[in-house]
């Protein structure tokens, strides 16, 4: 079984006048089946209000499933009683870094989550730096959060979190706060993490650009999901991404565009370098 | 104009008084604070000095940062000495006019009041200079931590301390924006009197209130999905250790307080006999 494997996940906001009568219910996760191998760097995409965000939450036990199951680390979540080894083998950022930083030192903040778990003070310390250091943070450690950029921030939260030593980080957006510079320090951050640390991850994003290095995507409309597959897979479809208000990537969507115009270009391009190299191949012994 | 708030007043320096435990420094404030109203005679005020200056002087912090603290509460200072002065009753009257009267034992009473709030600002102003804002939670967490047998949360006021100033920098920063936003859609937050001004002010606090609970949902969750379940079970990163140092401040804290007291028994009897 894999480190998440959801089954037939189902939630849904209700919404209740004063009377406490049902007024409207959306449903946020339809029928949800997921199955994550622990290790793999797994994206979960999907345009507002897909019910990502709602995904996410379940995976750390901020919200419970309302219908069918999902187990996380072996746990089944709506079980009271494994709520915070669930946290703590999941760990979690959330896409506004102010409003994830608790305290108002770079160091002391990675420390919250271990002092938390009851963790030693030397081993606090030793964790603390490991982390720091594997997102390359290490030197702001005595720093005041507020004087950091978006990215840095969010590499802090990120270390706030890798400091719990979670076999599993779901990323709720990390980005979405950021400017292109800072979504490249993430995103290296992340995938630096998943390679050397062999921590599962979860990231959960609408800016297609950052599923391109995953190993599995899931699509998202409506609280289901509706396409799934490696990125080559997902990307082919082009105009089925777009139905679900989905943007490709430009390179991929320069690829596609030239495949209409009738060249014979392979479907699901996904980075500059996999283009040029094709279009050498069609082009470049006419040199 | 709100970057000019600043946050707590540390003055970072290499002291003896900024290495001692937080909990030695409240502890010396509360008790300073209490020998001010002990000491009745020159004698008490002197010792009082003593101890201030040379508590001053260790701490490295320039006189200026001390006085600076004083000129914020001058009209309660004006106000304290002048009351004392004209309405203290007493025999030696020095001048009178209607109901006011001066007399000496007033003229008394309002130098050691002066001498009291001036040493009372000063005294404190040590405290809060030498401790970061981090500092002081900290200790008061671990001072007050008794109270926690009798149900008061002591870890939780601690902890909404600490996130308050965390957070205090970024709803500045949102109230500029916001003041920003406000005044590019010709709002007027400088001109007219006070009540206009007052008015003006609710377009801002609304929104900065909504979006202060935003955030602080936001930061619960971060919270728990840190597994945060309150006090218990917690260890901390930084805990708190007496040191030799701390010990002897104590010591001569105790000191002080022990001179202080002792005089105030002793001294009207050592007057009599001379």
């Amino acid at each position: 079984m894999g480190i998440i494997k959801a089954d037939r996940l189902v939630h849904e906001y209700i919404r209740r006048d004063e009377e406490g009568n049902v007024e409207s219910i959306q449903t946020a996760l339809d029928h949800i089946d997921l199955d994550v191998q622990p290790g793999s760097f797994i994206a979960v995409l999907g345009h507002n209000g897909s019910g990502k965000s709602t995904l996410a939450k379940h995976l750390n036990a901020l919200l419970l499933p309302g219908e069918g199951t999902l187990y996380v680390d072996g746990m089944d979540t709506s079980d009271g009683k494994h709520t915070y080894d669930i946290r703590r083998s999941a760990g979690m950022v959330f896409q506004n870094p102010d409003n994830q930083i608790i305290a108002s030192v770079v160091e002391e903040d990675v420390g919250f989550g271990p002092e938390n778990i009851g963790v030693p003070t030397d081993e606090i310390w030793t964790r603390v730096e490991e982390s720091l250091k594997s997102v390359g943070m290490l030197k702001y450690r005595s720093h005041s959060p507020n004087r950091l950029s978006g990215g840095q921030k969010q590499r802090v939260a990120i270390a706030g979190v890798m400091a719990m030593e979670p076999k599993c980080i779901v990323l709720d957006e990390p980005t979405a706060m950021l400017d292109p510079n800072g979504r490249k320090e993430v995103l290296k951050a992340v995938h630096a993490l998943n390679k050397k640390k062999g921590v599962t991850v979860l990231l959960i994003t609408h800016y297609m650009e950052e599923v391109v290095g995953a190993d599995f995507v899931y699509v998202m409309d409506q609280g289901k999901i509706v396409m799934q597959g490696t990125p080559k897979e997902i990307f082919s479809k082009v105009d089925k991404l777009k139905k679900y208000r989905l943007d490709v990537p430009q390179i991929t969507l320069l690829a596609h565009k030239l495949r209409e115009a009738g060249l014979s270009i392979s479907r699901g391009i996904l980075t500059r370098e996999e283009l040029a190299a094709e279009l050498v191949q069609l082009y470049g012994s006419k040199k | 104009m709100l970057r000019e708030i600043t946050l707590g007043q540390y003055y970072p320096a290499d002291s003896p008084i900024h290495k001692l435990d937080p909990r030695v420094k409240l502890m010396g404030t509360f008790v300073y604070i209490i020998s001010l109203f002990l000491f009745r005679d020159v004698v008490g005020f002197a010792v009082a000095t003593v101890f201030l200056v040379s508590v001053v002087r260790l701490s490295k912090v320039p006189f200026s940062y001390m006085v600076k603290g004083l000129k914020s509460v001058l009209a309660l200072m004006a106000v304290t000495a002048l009351f004392n002065l004209f309405l203290t009753p007493g025999e030696h009257v020095l001048a009178a006019y209607g109901i006011l009267r001066i007399t000496s034992e007033g003229v008394k009473n309002a130098v050691f009041m002066l001498v009291r709030l001036i040493y009372l600002i000063v005294g404190t102003s040590v405290m809060t200079l030498t401790t970061t804002p981090n500092q002081l939670t900290d200790g008061l967490e671990k001072a007050l931590m008794p109270l926690s047998k009798v149900k008061v949360p002591v870890h939780s006021i601690a902890m909404i301390m600490s996130i308050a100033l965390r957070f205090i920098p970024i709803l500045i920063e949102e109230t500029d924006i916001i003041m920003k936003a406000q005044m590019a859609r010709g709002a007027d937050f400088e001109n007219g009197n006070l009540i206009k001004r007052v008015k003006a002010m609710v377009p801002l606090l609304v929104p900065l209130f909504v979006s202060a609970f935003r955030r602080a949902d936001d930061l619960a969750m971060a919270m728990e999905a840190r597994c945060y379940m309150g006090g218990v079970g917690r260890t901390k990163m930084k805990p708190l250790k007496y040191k030799k140092e701390d010990y002897q401040g104590y010591l001569v804290m105790a000191g002080y307080l022990g001179i202080i007291v002792l005089w105030g028994w002793f001294g009207p009897l050592v007057k009599v006999f001379i």
